[in-house]
Parts: structure tokens; C-alpha cells; sequence
């Protein structure tokens, strides 16, 4: 067994190739590996067709680590799409899609992808409508997820602060009590994204985060939004320029599933593909 | 903070009040039956002893039913073949325990295998004769035939109707197979004419009231068992499973383990229930596993209410008198009667009799709130839950 171990370990991709190596900092198949300063996505050539519409077209896009990417495109342009690719919901047809230099994600499961460290916001709010709020997060939280240990677990006066925390980051410890399936649209938006935090994820996937939310509350999201850039990548998708403008360092377009055009919101703005993509139709 | 322990499950007071109620029954029927002579008023028959049995055998099993539909949103239409199954391993106990008393007298083979010119005990009856091997069956058995059945499923994503027809499917392959006299479990008779248990008379009123005894602390246990479950964080997880599947695989859960994990408990506590059927009622065929059995089990979990544990127990006692009486004056009518049952209360009480009385008593507490005494400064302010 030792011998095998040993050989595997000798022959691990890593170890063979020099240029793989991360410092001096060994990383442990299964975990994620991301240096820093280098990207923590790269999906490239992605491929998705259903019954024949490419809903992605040889989608090639890199996500740096710790940067607040916007992407944007009208109606059908894969955005969604793109989301359920990362987070193993829809396999693509071809290309490749990796986590940091090492994961696979189009050979994990959605678990897997989740428990690896990127948290998905839904585009229509999913919370656990017959859990309050609090409760909701401690089934978010990031920990074992085996269901001996969860029949045996309990909370801790530490978790239970962080929980609290969280509560009070999004806004929602008054009703922490109350069950979720009674929360405003906002709300709830809001306390999908207080799980995703929980969840500690690298990379968090954010659909269309201020539908349903007044100004104010949209105010708090991109304030929320930035303040978790630099510590996590964060990818948002949203119709709403103008929380776009608010919020964005690069912005992607998508249409016809592949990118048209990247680079900071002014220039994007004055891309004349992109004014005929937006305005020309 | 509210994550139960097995400890802290039987300290809550739903448990308190339902181990209180289901005991103290039993303990007065124990007595009625036992210390006043038959010509009394008072004296309650050894066959109302039984019949009672059977009923808690039935809130057992609607008990194990709920924790998978109630709580995990699976509504399992092949239950009784987890309850027949248990039944069975109960039954093969007995059967060894009549020894050369059966009707050929032979000391080593049931009478059906005497009867088929079998000349020795099948590979899968040894160790039948133990107690012990007995009880370690009819927890495995089910569990085991649970444990890979659901792994095939939920590992394939088969869910809703689809999850439904197939356990249909399951229960009624187990059927048409135990009618086959080839199979060794005594074809369309099945297993019957036990002597005793444990060295008990089957037939002696005390054996039936100690059966009865035995029923109601199985499910005593088995109460405070699922609240243990349906209390830990277990238990959220796998609501979260039946409201938002996708999102709880999206947070990091395995929902496939939690199902599977949750459907073979309940497996092995529908087994238990039909092992304690078994010497009570005397007899088990392959009738048990009729689909028509499951469908009913369904019928007495949606009248009782879901998803409450105590509500399943209700349904099944209540719908199993309505059986006993209805059966009775007018036997061909009760198939009738329990489908009108069952959709009157899809229609009317989606929430059983257990969410209408919860609903009518919210209401009076409404129209007439309780006086605050001094103890009541510690009520909760407005928005917060107790």
C-alpha cells in the first residue's frame, strides 16, 4: 500500500512537472490550489447545446482570484448557463472548466463543487422555505455534512455568534426566527446570500442579486458585494447598469454564448459591438 | 441550543405527554385484563388485549411511514413489505419454536416442508432457531433490502410518482414471489400455528397482555427515537431535502445519503412492527405484502396529519377502529368508506386531524387569550418566536 502511495505520490503531475509546483507549497489532490495573483477559474472552450441551440458557444473566460467580475448580456446570451456549468448542474458538451490549477469541476458532482468552495446564488431566491432564517444559515454553515455527524452535532456558542453575525451582515437578525417562506423577496435574496457566505466558498456565483430589492436595500448589496471582493472572487450576473456601474472593476459581455467583449464599464460602454448588440436590434 | 439529544427527547413534553398517554393505556388495560374476572363489567378480553396490540403494531409502522414522508417528502407506497419482511423473520422464529408439536411431528421441519417432501431445513432457515438470530433479522433484513433498494434509487435521482411506483413495484414482486411454495416461506399459508415465544404460550392471556406491554414500549421508544431525529440538525437537513432539494445539494449535502439514511431507519422500524404483529395475530402470509396494504398505511399517516410523529399514531389508531368497527356492520362497504376517507382529506384537511385541531385551538386561544399571570413576563416580544 505504501509503495503505491509512494509511486503515485512520485509520479503526481505536480511532482513531474517542475512549472506546476505552487512555491513551495505542496497541495493535496481534492483541495483546492490557487496562488496568488493567478486566476481561480478558467473555463475554456466550453461547448453547451440543447437540441442543437449552442446556448455556450466556445466560451473561454478566466476569473482572477479575489476580483469582482460583472457579467452581463441580454436575454439568452448563457449567463445562466455558464452558472449551472461551474457549479455541476449542466455538463458541457466540450472544453474544460477548472477550479484553480487543479479541480476538475466537469468531473464533480454538485456537492463536491459546493463543498470545494463556490457558493451559487440562485437567480429566483431558494432558500429552505420551512426553516426560519437562523436555521436556514446552520444548514448553510461550512462543516461536516455526513448525516451521523449531523445527528450527533450541536451548535456551539461559537457558531452560534458567527451565525449571528452573518444575520446581522444581511440585515435580517430581527427575523431571525421568522420562517423563510414568509421573508420579503428581498429578504430573501438577501439570506440566500448570508448562506452562500456561510458556506465559506472561494468563489461565490451571484444571479441577479438586486431583483425585488428597493434602492436602499440595492445600495447595501453592492456595498455588501465589495466588501467581500478581495477576500473571495465574487462573479455577479445582472440586468441593472446602473448597480453594474456602481459596483464593477471588469466587466464581460455575453451574447450568443461566448464573450464580445471585456474590460472596465467604460469601455465596454463604448464597444460598438456592443452598442449594436444592446441598441442595434 | 434547541439540537436534541436521545437524552433531552425524552424530557420534551410532546414525548412526556405521548409516553404518559400510550403507557398509562396500557397499564390500565394490563389491569382491567388481569384482575377482575371475566363476568365483570369492568374486565377487558383478551381479545380486545390483542386487538389493541395489533393497533399500536399499526401506529409503529405509520410512525416509520411519517418519518419518511412526513419528513423527508418520500411518500413510500411499498412500506408493508419492510413490515411483512419483519413479520416474516418473526414468523420462521415461531415456526422453529413448535418443534415435533406440528401436525407430522417431525422435529426438524415446518409442516409445509414435511408437506413438500423437502428432506432438510434450507440454508436460509438455520439459526431461525435462536431467538437472538431472530431479532438480529428482522432489524437487518429490512434494513438491508432498504439500504440497497434506496441506494439504487436515490443515487439515480428517482423521485416523486416515479419513487412511488416503484416501491408499489417492490412490494408486490416480494408478494408474488413468497406465494410461490418453492421459495421455502410456506407459499399462499405462510407461516402459522405458533405455540410459543420465548417459551411464553402464545395462546395464555398473559403472554397477549405481555405482548401488548411489549408493543407499546417498542413504540414509546420508537416515538422518542424519530423526535430524537426529527430534532437534530439530521432532521432539518433532511426537511431542507424535501422542501429544496437542489439547494441543499448547492449548500454541500449528499441529499442522496440523507435519504438513504432516513428510509432504512424507517425500514428497520416498520420491521420491528411487523415481527411484534406476528405472535399476535398469529399468522403471516403473503397478503402482507399486498399493495393494498401500503395504500391504507398512507390513508392512516394523511388522515392522522404529516410530519408531526403523534399525528401518524392517531391516524392509524383511529382509521384501524373505524376498520374494526365499520368491517363489522357492514364489511363490503369499507373500501368505499376509506377512499372517500382519504380524499376528504386530501381535499378538506391537508394537514390531517391533528393540523384541524392545532388550527381550532389557535383560534380560541385567538378569541379568548390566557390571563398574564407573573409568570408570563418572560413571553416572547412581538416577531420573536418562543
Amino acid at each position: 500500500m505504501s509503495a503505491l502511495d509512494n509511486l503515485r505520490d512520485t509520479f503526481r503531475r505536480d511532482q513531474v512537472f517542475d512549472f506546476m509546483r505552487q512555491g513551495t507549497r505542496a497541495v493535496a489532490p481534492g483541495q483546492l490550489d490557487s496562488g496568488s495573483g493567478k486566476n481561480i477559474l478558467y473555463l475554456e472552450d466550453i461547448t453547451v447545446s440543447f437540441d442543437g441551440f449552442k446556448a455556450l458557444n466556445d466560451l473561454t473566460l478566466y476569473i482572477q482570484t479575489g476580483e469582482l467580475r460583472c457579467i452581463i448580456g441580454p436575454n439568452g446570451a448563457g449567463k445562466s448557463t455558464m452558472m449551472d456549468v461551474i457549479t455541476g448542474k449542466t455538463r458541457p458538451d466540450s472544453g474544460t472548466c477548472f477550479f484553480g490549477q487543479t479541480l476538475d469541476l466537469t468531473a464533480m458532482s454538485e456537492t463536491d463543487i459546493a463543498m470545494a468552495g463556490i457558493g451559487r446564488k440562485f437567480q429566483k431566491p431558494t432558500v429552505f422555505p420551512e426553516h426560519t432564517a437562523f436555521e436556514n444559515l446552520e444548514l448553510a454553515m461550512n462543516g461536516p455534512r455526513g448525516p451521523w455527524h449531523s445527528l450527533f452535532t450541536r451548535l456551539s456558542g461559537e457558531q452560534t455568534n458567527w451565525i449571528e453575525d452573518t444575520l446581522a451582515t444581511v440585515g435580517l437578525l430581527e427575523d431571525r426566527h421568522k420562517v423563510a417562506g414568509l421573508l420579503s423577496h428581498g429578504q430573501k435574496q438577501w439570506l440566500e446570500i448570508g448562506m452562500v457566505l456561510m458556506q465559506k466558498p472561494q468563489l461565490l456565483l451571484v444571479d441577479e442579486p438586486i431583483a425585488g430589492m428597493t434602492r436602499q436595500e440595492v445600495e447595501r448589496t453592492g456595498e455588501l458585494l465589495k466588501s467581500l471582493a478581495g477576500k473571495h472572487s465574487v462573479v455577479v450576473v445582472e440586468h441593472d447598469m446602473e448597480f453594474i456601474r456602481s459596483i464593477a472593476s471588469t466587466v464581460t459581455v455575453l451574447h450568443q454564448g461566448s464573450v464580445l467583449a471585456e474590460g472596465t464599464m467604460e469601455q465596454v460602454q463604448n464597444d460598438p459591438k456592443v452598442i449594436e448588440v444592446y441598441l442595434g436590434e | 441550543m434547541r439540537d436534541s439529544t436521545f437524552k433531552s427527547a425524552f424530557s420534551d413534553r410532546t414525548a412526556k405527554t405521548f409516553m404518559g398517554v400510550l403507557l398509562g393505556a396500557t397499564l390500565v388495560v394490563t389491569l382491567l385484563n388481569q384482575f377482575f374476572p371475566p363476568d365483570s363489567p369492568l374486565h377487558v378480553s383478551a381479545y380486545t388485549v390483542t386487538l389493541l396490540g395489533k393497533y399500536l403494531c399499526y401506529a409503529l409502522l405509520a410512525l416509520s411511514l411519517d418519518l419518511v414522508w412526513g419528513y423527508c417528502g418520500i411518500l413510500s407506497l411499498g412500506h408493508g413489505a419492510f413490515f411483512a419482511l419483519g413479520g416474516y423473520a418473526m414468523g420462521m422464529y415461531l415456526m422453529r419454536q413448535i418443534g415435533d408439536r406440528g401436525v407430522y411431528g417431525n422435529p426438524e421441519l415446518p409442516d409445509f416442508m414435511v408437506f413438500l417432501n423437502w428432506d432438510e431445513l434450507p440454508w436460509y432457515w438455520q439459526g431461525f432457531d435462536q431467538f437472538w438470530f431472530a431479532a438480529l433479522m428482522i432489524l437487518l433484513v429490512p434494513g438491508l433490502l432498504a439500504f440497497v433498494f434506496g441506494w439504487l434509487a436515490f443515487r439515480s435521482r428517482v423521485t416523486g410518482v416515479y419513487l412511488s411506483i416503484i416501491t408499489q413495484a417492490l412490494t408486490y414482486a416480494l408478494m408474488l414471489a413468497f406465494f410461490r411454495n418453492e421459495l421455502g416461506f410456506g407459499g399462499n399459508n405462510g407461516l402459522t400455528d405458533f405455540k410459543e415465544l420465548l417459551g411464553f404460550s402464545l395462546q395464555s392471556d398473559s403472554t397477549r397482555v405481555g405482548l401488548l406491554i411489549a408493543t407499546a414500549l417498542s413504540l414509546a421508544i420508537a416515538f422518542v427515537l424519530c423526535r430524537w431525529i426529527t430534532g437534530s440538525k439530521l432532521g432539518r437537513v433532511v426537511m431542507a431535502v424535501r422542501d429544496a432539494e437542489s439547494r441543499a445539494r448547492f449548500v454541500g449535502y449528499r441529499t442522496e445519503h440523507y435519504k438513504l439514511w432516513i428510509f432504512t431507519v424507517s425500514a428497520i422500524l416498520a420491521g420491528i412492527a411487523g415481527a411484534l404483529y406476528v405472535p399476535q395475530v398469529g399468522i403471516i402470509n403473503p397478503g402482507e405484502f399486498s399493495p393494498l396494504n401500503s395504500i391504507e398505511l398512507v390513508v392512516w399517516v394523511a388522515v392522522g396529519g404529516r410530519a408531526t410523529l403523534y399525528g401518524a399514531v392517531i391516524g392509524a389508531i383511529l382509521v384501524n377502529y373505524g376498520k374494526t368497527i365499520f368491517t363489522g356492520v357492514m364489511p363490503e362497504a369499507w373500501l368505499f368508506a376509506l377512499g372517500g376517507l382519504f380524499v376528504a382529506v386530501t381535499v378538506f384537511l391537508p394537514q390531517g386531524l391533528v393540523g384541524l385541531v392545532s388550527q381550532r385551538w389557535a383560534a380560541l386561544r385567538k378569541q379568548f387569550p390566557p390571563k398574564k399571570t407573573n409568570n408570563d413576563t418572560l413571553t416572547p416580544a412581538e416577531g420573536e418566536a418562543p
